[in-house]
């Protein structure tokens, strides 16, 4: 099974660290990415930029409407993802324990993947 | 990360929008960080047993009201709110609480605290010590040595411009459109200058202070997150965003300035560059021009150039005339010279700033780009007498070793001559 691990923190928490801080932080996620990577469990990664960059399609009317800003004004943002294959919510959780333990703060979501499409020509 | 610095990171971010609530209540600044101040403290002491409370800003604000209220005397006025040990344990309620404290006033209220910083009554100088000092946090002494000043003379001219504010008596209400147009526009001004302080420092031997630079653009993100859909705030975010991407390649290991053509462009920021390029993307789909994000498209298109040769100058041409348009200043056109010499080269781009010599009169950057025009004209004792007249007003050590280069390259062709003895100007800017 496949799951999402969504990642929610406080961007201003985020936004506010040092270049340093933020380095420390990659450098350490790495370690546990590359470890995932190893044992094959590892899909795609993304960090998404700040939600000042974001821009929202309201497709409950005809024709959509664009506005600014993320989907919804919460304290704390979805930051970014990972994709992981897993045998169990257990395991999954226990990939998210890791990232935790060099990424403290906010929250992870692990949701089970219905669909995946790896991009690029995969017919 | 170890207590410590998450504990930093999470006061520091929720000092805007803690500090913003607490001057609404006690309507005085003074009185509202000594009490944000509180409860930074307690939160030093709870936080690490308790762990993080769910949202650090309300929990702060509820705290230092606490505090405040404790210590001034004047509990009968204002309702008892839950003790902090306690705070922590009631999610929903504080959630319920923080909400309706806050979630109503919080954009005023932020927006409020940063025009206090850049009341028209203050000095530029002074608006962005007391922003820096109230907003960001930083502490005298870290404002005192950015602007090469001592801990005492900082702290009097944070102390003026809290006197010269609370004169000001700034609104308290709700403010309607227009004064709301207006303060985000003087916010946006501050956000820029304080930027241009970090970028280019008016004094010193440093050229370039990141700090202020990082700074800016945090508020310039905090400005945009309240206003979500005002293009010129998204224009000023992404130029501050492609500017800085630039830093790590603008000194070299000396200190000295390197000219964006001789800069190793594999040392710019690509993240800054591609959240740069994001804002402005989404700023020109409003289709409402303004000074800031047509500065940005200037800076796209510098960031966009793999090499200095790609740069589209007939590009940089058009947008400086625009902006000369938008904001018609000397310098804009001193600007819009070098890509004038670019494109039509150096005689058409001499003969548009000589109308300058006057309003430029001591500005160093006209000498350097006049220097610069004459020396590709060939007209070298020319050329020399301008990059002197350039280093006696040079601001820094590296604007003055720069010009320094240039004449440098000039004597090894033609015959020895005498440099200025100066090397800082004495025209420097008030406490520089």
């Amino acid at each position: 099974m496949q799951y999402a691990i969504l990642c929610y923190h406080s961007e201003d928490v985020v936004c506010s660290w040092s270049k340093e801080e933020d380095d420390a932080v990659m450098a350490k996620l790495l370690v546990v990415q590359d470890k995932l990577a190893t044992s094959g469990r590892l899909g795609p990664v993304a960090r998404l930029m700040p939600t000042t960059a974001a821009t929202t399609l309201r497709k409950n009317q005809d024709p959509p409407l664009v506005i600014d800003g993320p989907f919804a004004e919460t304290k704390e943002q979805l930051l970014g993802f990972y994709v992981v294959d897993c045998k169990s919510l257990e395991e999954a959780l226990e990939i998210a324990r890791d990232l935790a333990k060099v990424n403290p703060g906010g929250s992870y979501e692990i949701r089970p993947v219905n669909y995946f499409h790896p991009g690029g020509n995969s017919a | 990360m170890n207590d410590i610095a998450w504990i930093n990171a999470a006061l520091t971010s929720a000092r805007p929008q803690a500090l913003a609530a607490l001057l609404r209540y006690f309507r005085d600044l003074d009185i509202a960080e000594e009490a944000f101040q509180e409860a930074c403290l307690r939160a030093l002491k709870t936080w690490p047993q308790n762990g993080p409370p769910r949202d650090p800003a309300a929990w702060l604000i509820m705290v230092a009201r606490n505090a405040a209220i404790d210590s001034t005397r004047h509990r009968s006025k204002l309702t008892a709110l839950p003790a902090e040990e306690i705070v922590s344990d009631l999610d929903d309620a504080e959630t319920a609480l923080a909400e309706r404290l806050d979630d109503a006033h919080y954009r005023d209220d932020i927006l409020r605290l940063l025009f206090i910083c850049c009341h028209p009554n203050l000095p530029a100088t002074q608006q962005i010590a007391l922003a820096l000092r109230v907003v960001s946090g930083l502490t005298v002494k870290e404002i005192g040595r950015a602007f090469l000043v001592s801990e005492t003379a900082m702290e009097q001219r944070i102390t003026r411009a809290k006197r010269r504010v609370a004169d000001a008596e700034v609104s308290f209400g709700a403010p309607g459109p227009v004064e709301r147009a207006e303060r985000v526009t003087a916010v946006a001004a501050m956000i820029y200058l304080l930027f241009n302080e970090g970028y280019s420092a008016s004094g010193g031997e440093t050229h370039v202070r990141a700090p202020l630079c990082d700074e800016a653009i945090r508020l310039a993100r905090l400005l945009l997150r309240l206003f979500q859909s005002e293009p010129e705030i998204m224009g000023l975010a992404a130029l501050l965003l492609l500017q800085h991407a630039r830093t790590p390649a603008r000194l070299d290991a000396e200190g000295n300035l390197i000219l964006l053509e001789d800069q190793d462009r594999t040392l710019w920021d690509g993240k800054m560059i591609a959240e740069g390029l994001a804002l402005l993307d989404k700023a020109v789909r409003h289709r409402q021009p303004g000074p800031y994000q047509v500065q940005a498209a200037i800076a796209s298109l510098h960031a966009q150039a793999e090499q200095p040769e790609q740069t589209d100058w007939a590009q940089i041409d058009l947008l400086y005339g625009t902006l000369e348009r938008m904001q018609p200043s000397p310098i804009i056109t001193l600007n819009r010279a070098v890509a004038v010499a670019k494109v039509h080269g150096p005689e058409q781009a001499l003969a548009m700033i000589e109308p300058l010599a006057k309003p430029l009169a001591a500005y160093f950057h006209y000498f350097g780009v006049k220097g610069w025009l004459l020396l590709q004209l060939g007209r070298s004792a020319e050329a020399r007498s301008a990059f002197d007249r350039a280093i006696a007003l040079a601001h820094t050590a590296a604007e003055a070793a720069h010009i320094r280069m240039h004449l440098d390259r000039l004597m090894r062709d033609s015959k020895p001559l005498h440099l200025s003895p100066g090397e800082r100007s004495t025209e420097r800017r008030e406490g520089g």
